[in-house]
């Protein structure tokens, strides 16, 4: 039987970047630990020297030729942006000022 | 013109073609049915009505300069809303991406086009193709045309339903975990997720790119198989796109099934299985084998801990995957003053119940600590249900399977999750193993409602799994039946 603390809960919503009411991570901490529990099947598998299968169908990663070939122009990219200026996408600061340190 | 709609997308291209009908009608005639009855199915998020007789009007234009139109003539199609539209507002059913409007088209939709289809909308389906009854959708429900107290399955539920109902002449859908099959299943129409890395993935929203598939949602083998020749074959924007040509399936439906070995699998005799769903795939077996087909049993040893593998991989990979919506570039944004909460009170609010609940699991089983015994371990096991697969293909040509443990379930039935889950314990394996698999209608309920069963085949083998396929929708005889819902008359056109 898996079980999750509130910490573990607040925890991973900060390393998976939610914001979570009260309400969320008290009823995701019941089910998270109900669904890892019904995961725990696979710990009775002998999967010894067994390669993991990253994809269905084995495959190489392919070089393209290095060709100039056509991409969004900046100002299509830029488009459905939520706050734009000078054709870069404006975030708030991240890096503090002398001042502000 | 209400026959009109009723019939296969094979037969419009070629009355397109003749000039017999006109592209412009035609579409009229399906924008006039879901302008009529969809605000009570709630099938389709957005309806491109301009866009589609802009299109139509076109494609009229081309046939009277005898130019060539392609195999989808006039058709008009409809698209889930995880496949991008350029120009067309795409959202995957989620707040996070509300209003966004893609620069591009994905390579199935721009192949569509080429073929000379008509794009009528945008379908509902569950939030990021995350659900099983279409009830994630963070934008309204969708109902079962068969019965609307019912959900039409999912996450493709949108699709299927506008199939079923006869407002497009088809659909794509995708599937990951049995997204196409299961509402195919659930709403009494074809559906096929191709063999992965066939249909490219370029202009898909990602859920879980190992899984991932689009294919067709279709009233006959015949058109999904048309469908799907249209949009299969090889994709240099998709680096897992299989270097193999698109397949010629149109004939397949019709091939017989003589000589061929049918698998049944053993492990998915379960006693939790609908007694009438094992009725249609027993009787589907019997189909196959008066017509000269053998029936054997094979044996899938590790089919159990498919649900365990997939809700441990599939959420990983969304976790990752989903990582790109930060209210950055595109889609919604929640101010804040510092850069971290902008992303944790847009995905906050942008993201529903269930999006949330994988990302949080994906996070969790990917954990430095964790990854060996959830990920990687997950990883080993898919191995095993691969090869188990391998070896049930050295002793047999397809798999005859149930699709869903029961036939459509109610709106607000399922509300744990796992519950949720389970409706797809009969899909998953395919995904894992990369294998082709179809649902194609069988049977009918008691209570009236659609029933399903699946083929899947030995991975790029599509032909074998639309004969099998082919042989059962001719023998099943419910090709015919239509939802009452869908045949009441619709009156003047709005």
């Amino acid at each position: 039987m898996v079980r999750l603390t509130r910490d573990e809960v607040l925890e991973l919503a900060h390393l998976a970047r939610l914001a979570l009411t009260d309400d969320e991570v008290e009823r995701l901490r019941g089910e998270l630990a109900q669904i890892l529990t019904h995961m725990e099947a696979l710990s009775t598998v002998n999967t010894v020297g067994v390669a993991p299968m990253t994809h269905a169908v084995p495959m190489d990663l392919r070089l393209r030729p290095d060709e100039v070939a056509p991409s969004l122009m900046p100002e299509v990219a830029l488009a459905a942006a939520p706050d734009k200026v000078d054709g870069q996408f404006r975030v708030p600061n991240i890096i503090k000022t002398q001042a502000e340190s | 013109m209400s026959d009109l709609v009723w019939q296969s997308a094979a037969e419009l291209a070629r009355r397109v073609k003749a000039k017999e009908i006109s592209a412009v009608d035609l579409s009229r005639a399906y924008l006039d049915r879901i302008a009529a009855l969809d605000p009570k199915l709630g099938t389709f998020l957005r309806v491109d009505k301009s866009a589609a007789i802009r299109r139509a009007v076109e494609i009229d234009g081309q046939l009277a300069k005898g130019e060539d139109v392609g195999p989808l003539a006039g058709v008009p199609i409809a698209l889930k809303d995880v496949l991008v539209t350029e120009g067309l507002a795409t959202t995957a059913a989620s707040r996070i991406l509300g209003g966004w409007i893609p620069p591009y088209d994905g390579t199935v939709v721009a192949r569509l086009r080429a073929a000379g289809a008509v794009i009528l909308g945008k379908l509902n389906c569950d939030e990021f193709a995350m659900g099983s009854s279409n009830e994630n959708s963070a934008y309204k429900p969708c109902k079962n045309p068969w019965d609307l107290t019912r959900t039409p399955g999912g996450s493709s539920g949108g699709s299927a339903a506008a199939v079923a109902a006869a407002f497009c002449a088809a659909s794509l859908g995708t599937d990951t975990g049995g997204s196409i099959r299961q509402p195919a299943a659930m709403c009494g129409v074809v559906g096929v997720k191709p063999t992965y890395g066939r249909v490219s993935r370029y202009g898909v929203v990602a859920f879980a790119s190992s899984l991932d598939q689009v294919g067709p949602l279709a009233r006959s083998v015949e058109d999904a198989a048309l469908l799907l020749e249209v949009i299969s074959g090889f994709d240099p924007r998709d680096s897992t796109s299989i270097q193999e040509p698109a397949p010629k399936l149109r004939d397949a439906h019709k091939a017989g099934v003589a000589g061929l070995k049918i698998g049944l699998p053993v492990e998915y005799r379960s006693d939790d299985l609908d007694p009438e769903i094992a009725a249609a795939v027993a009787r589907a077996a019997d189909m196959l084998r008066d017509a000269g087909a053998a029936v054997v049993d094979v044996s899938l040893p590790h089919t159990r801990y498919a649900l365990p593998v997939y809700y441990i991989l599939a959420p990983a990979e969304a976790s990752s995957n989903l990582a790109r919506y930060d209210g950055v570039r595109y889609g919604l944004r929640k101010p804040a003053d510092a850069l971290i909460d902008v992303y944790k009170t847009t995905r906050g609010a942008g993201f529903g119940a269930e999006v949330k609940r994988r990302i949080m699991l994906g996070t969790y089983t990917l954990r430095s600590g964790y990854y060996d015994a959830y990920y990687k371990k997950a990883q080993q096991v898919r191995a095993l249900i691969k090869r188990d697969f391998d070896a049930a293909f050295a002793s047999c040509d397809a798999i005859l399977a149930p699709v869903t443990p029961t036939p459509a379930f109610e709106l607000g039935a399922k509300s744990n999750p796992i519950d949720m889950y389970l409706a797809d314990v009969f899909t998953l394996s395919c995904n894992l193993a990369g294998l082709p698999g179809a649902s194609v209608p069988a049977a009918m309920s008691g209570k009236g409602l659609p029933i399903g069963v699946q083929i899947m085949g030995k991975p790029l083998d599509e032909h074998t799994v639309l004969r099998v396929a082919g042989h059962i929708e001719a023998n099943a005889g419910v090709r015919d039946h239509k939802p009452a819902f869908a045949t009441q008359p619709i009156g003047a056109p709005a």
